[in-house]
């Protein structure tokens, strides 16, 4: 499965952990929520990079204290038509500040990029070739929005207001 | 009229080019049929009994006389000469085919039209009071904030695969004809004490299997925080509504099943968090919007112009206006309901040729703009009283002057069985045959106000539970089985319709309605209580005696 970050096709340095693998001694690692906020000490501690794999269904704030410590939250779809995931990453950006890799994993289409792209993901594990290599292309599909997010794009309606009084200085 | 500035115009055309790559997708194979059902609903096609249909918005029931020329030229050049209005201010075509729709979409993009969340998991096209801006009394045009929920719900980030469909309905009158009490979202229009606009904000209607009546969740939301108090609502929906169960995603089970109080404290603690972001909606924003809402310049023109007045001697004129012209917030002004209702005919069709005769008769006498309300009739809003009788004729001559707006015979139906994959029962047929029992105008109007709502399956798109008489057709034992309701109501006092008793076969619908009808003719006090009242007074059971004494 291709990983798309930072726009373009990427290795993926991160191995993830069942909830009983063996640690590894040295690399990066994802693991799953109920192993990280079980281990989490020790998983700090180690050499190499850490991320967490954290479910749709599960409360986004109790990720909040170990923030500034993980290098990947990797969030989940299930199906691309279950979009509890687009709320966490927005939690996760705009209201807790973080900071990271955030990666959307499951069934990640070109059809969710934008949308992806809005809520706060910079990373994605893309079902198709086809489609990953399809990225750049389709991110750029939208230069319209109407809603504001974190991402900083600007709105619809701002770029009305600054049309507005630009063309005020005119006349 | 909302008219679309090149930022709305980009848009719906990125939106087109989005489309015709998934099309081209799917009709490769790369998409398979299941990843692409899910893209095709978010732009309002369904795969029918018989061909995919194409659903098509028109926001707050406003159209321009363009879009409903390029609405007719769609029916006629990429389906079979007609299309059918809907109850939430929609018009499905039911022929499309896959390889045009991209073609159509872009012809519709041309006049600000869009298939955007006409159906699918998403935000639903935002509903409004047909008769907005032009109604008298009200508090101001809800159009400008419905256009403002349309465009902040449009291809939203995070709200465009929710556990089920969402829809916003706005009204701004004390009559309620939006029907908000049955949307995910109602919106009543009000001003605080210091004379500032706001909301109302009722949460958890809807109808389906498990049919609620919305709650107020909050009295008053000021204008300025409307779209940070729905970004919390759905915020709260997105992550906690059910997804395990398509029958029971919707809203209002979580709101059921959390309790009002609860689920509104989860919706303040989240709206606390994002009331003074970006979201706040300052009045340079909304004036902006506003600015771009044009507004008829009407003459100054007599209460009862002399046309009028000679018109009066003709009785089907009279009946017509009687029946189907209503007061104008100006003087000299109408606004005129059209009914789509024709006796024996599919309530809610029109074919092209009367949409582009609308357009033109729009032109000329409602200074370019028609309406579209959720009882599936189109209306002329900006009538010169003095054109009535000439609008009349015209209107009589295309089959769009039936006199029957409200009556026993303006029936609200889904398209059943005939089309759609859902359904377990016909709808049409019964509504036709209805028209055909009640066609005798004196005795339609000797009924008087009276809605007759047919859903042809539990999923309640003819909105059955709330018809003054609900009609439901299920399947039992492979056949057409229809449970009659009294009682219902969709307008500011909405309730839902009780059962009368015991299916009925699909050739006695019409015999049972007549039974009922003839009860309450047989029971009110006088003939100014209409048939909700004497359903009100005297509870379902006379009715009941009525109809099952006999079978």
């Amino acid at each position: 499965m291709p990983l798309v970050n930072g726009g373009k096709i990427a290795d993926d340095s991160f191995v993830k952990l069942a909830v009983d693998t063996p640690l590894p001694e040295g690399g990066d690692i994802l693991v799953p929520a109920e192993r990280f906020l079980g281990e989490a000490d020790a998983l700090l501690k180690r050499a190499g990079k850490l991320g967490v794999i954290w479910p749709n269904s599960r409360d986004i704030a109790e990720l909040v204290p170990y923030l500034g410590k993980l290098a990947t939250v990797a969030l989940v779809f299930p199906t691309f038509r279950d979009g509890r995931a687009y709320s966490q990453a927005r939690l996760l950006r705009e209201r807790y500040n973080y900071r990271g890799e955030l990666r959307a994993t499951g069934q990640v289409l070109r059809d969710q990029f934008v949308f992806m792209l809005r809520a706060g993901f910079d990373s994605f594990e893309v079902k198709k070739q086809a489609d990953a290599e399809a990225f750049m292309q389709t991110a750029k599909r939208y230069s319209v929005f109407y809603q504001p997010t974190g991402d900083g794009r600007i709105t619809a309606l701002h770029r009305r207001m600054q049309l507005r009084h630009s063309e005020g200085v005119g006349t | 009229m909302y008219a679309y500035d090149e930022i709305d115009r980009t848009l719906v055309n990125e939106r087109v080019s989005e489309f015709r790559d998934q099309v081209k997708r799917r009709l490769s194979g790369e998409l398979t049929e299941d990843e692409f059902k899910i893209l095709r609903l978010q732009n309002g096609v369904y795969l029918q009994l018989h061909a995919y249909m194409f659903r098509v918005a028109i926001p707050y029931g406003t159209l321009a006389t363009n879009q409903l020329r390029a609405l007719a030229h769609v029916a006629r050049k990429y389906d079979r000469g007609y299309g059918h209005f809907t109850t939430r201010q929609n018009i499905q075509f039911n022929w499309i085919k896959l390889a045009e729709l991209p073609d159509a979409l872009e012809d519709l993009a041309k006049v600000g039209i869009h298939a955007m969340q006409t159906s699918g998991n998403n935000m639903r096209n935002v509903t409004s009071d047909q008769w907005a801006g032009v109604a008298p009394g009200e508090i101001e045009d809800p159009r400008i904030w419905s256009e403002l929920i349309r465009q902040h719900t449009t291809l939203h980030p995070e709200f465009s695969f929710l556990p089920r469909k969402f829809k916003i309905a706005i009204t701004a009158s004390d009559h309620d004809r939006a029907a908000i009490k049955i949307h995910d979202i109602g919106l009543r229009l009000i001003k605080n004490e210091k004379n500032e606009t706001g909301f109302e904000v009722l949460v958890g209607g809807g109808l389906g299997r498990t049919p609620f009546i919305a709650k107020t969740i909050k009295h008053f939301v000021h204008g300025r925080d409307i779209l940070s108090y729905i970004e919390a609502i759905l915020r709260v929906y997105n992550q906690y509504g059910r997804r395990d169960n398509i029958y029971k995603a919707r809203i209002k089970i979580l709101v059921h099943e959390l309790g009002i109080e609860k689920f509104s404290r989860e919706v303040e603690d989240e709206w606390q968090h994002i009331r003074n972001s970006s979201l706040q909606i300052d009045d340079e924003v909304i004036e902006d919007i506003r600015s771009r809402f044009t507004y008829p310049a009407y003459e100054k023109l007599p209460h009862m112009p002399d046309e009028l007045r000679q018109a009066a001697a003709d009785p089907d004129f009279e009946a017509w206006r009687k029946n189907s012209v209503a007061p104008h917030k100006v003087q000299g002004y109408s606004i005129v309901t059209i009914s789509l209702k024709p006796i024996g005919a599919p309530p809610g069709d029109a074919t092209a040729e009367q949409m582009d005769a609308l357009a033109d008769l729009a032109d000329k006498y409602s200074f370019g703009e028609i309406r579209v309300g959720h009882e599936q009739n189109l209306a002329l809003p900006h009538v010169a009283k003095r054109d009535l009788p000439a609008l009349w004729k015209a209107l009589d001559k295309l089959g769009l002057a039936t006199p029957n707006v409200n009556l026993i015979t303006d029936i609200i139906a889904c398209p059943g069985l005939d089309y759609c994959s859902l359904a377990n029962a016909r709808s049409i047929p019964i509504a036709q045959e209805l028209t055909r029992r009640f066609a005798n105008h004196e005795l339609a109007n000797l009924i008087g106000r009276l809605h007759i709502n047919i859903s042809g399956c539990i999923n309640a798109c003819g909105h059955h539970h709330v018809g003054h008489i609900g009609i439901l057709g299920v399947e039992k034992n492979g056949e057409e089985v229809y449970q009659i309701t009294i009682g219902g109501r969709a307008d500011e006092n909405a309730a839902l319709g009780t059962l009368i008793g015991p299916g009925v076969k699909f050739d006695e619908v019409a015999d049972v309605i007549e039974d009922v009808v003839e009860a309450y003719l047989a029971l009110r006090e006088r003939p100014e209580e209409l048939f909700m009242d004497t359903v009100k007074r005297l509870g379902v059971e006379p009715f009941k005696e009525r109809v099952y004494a006999t079978r």
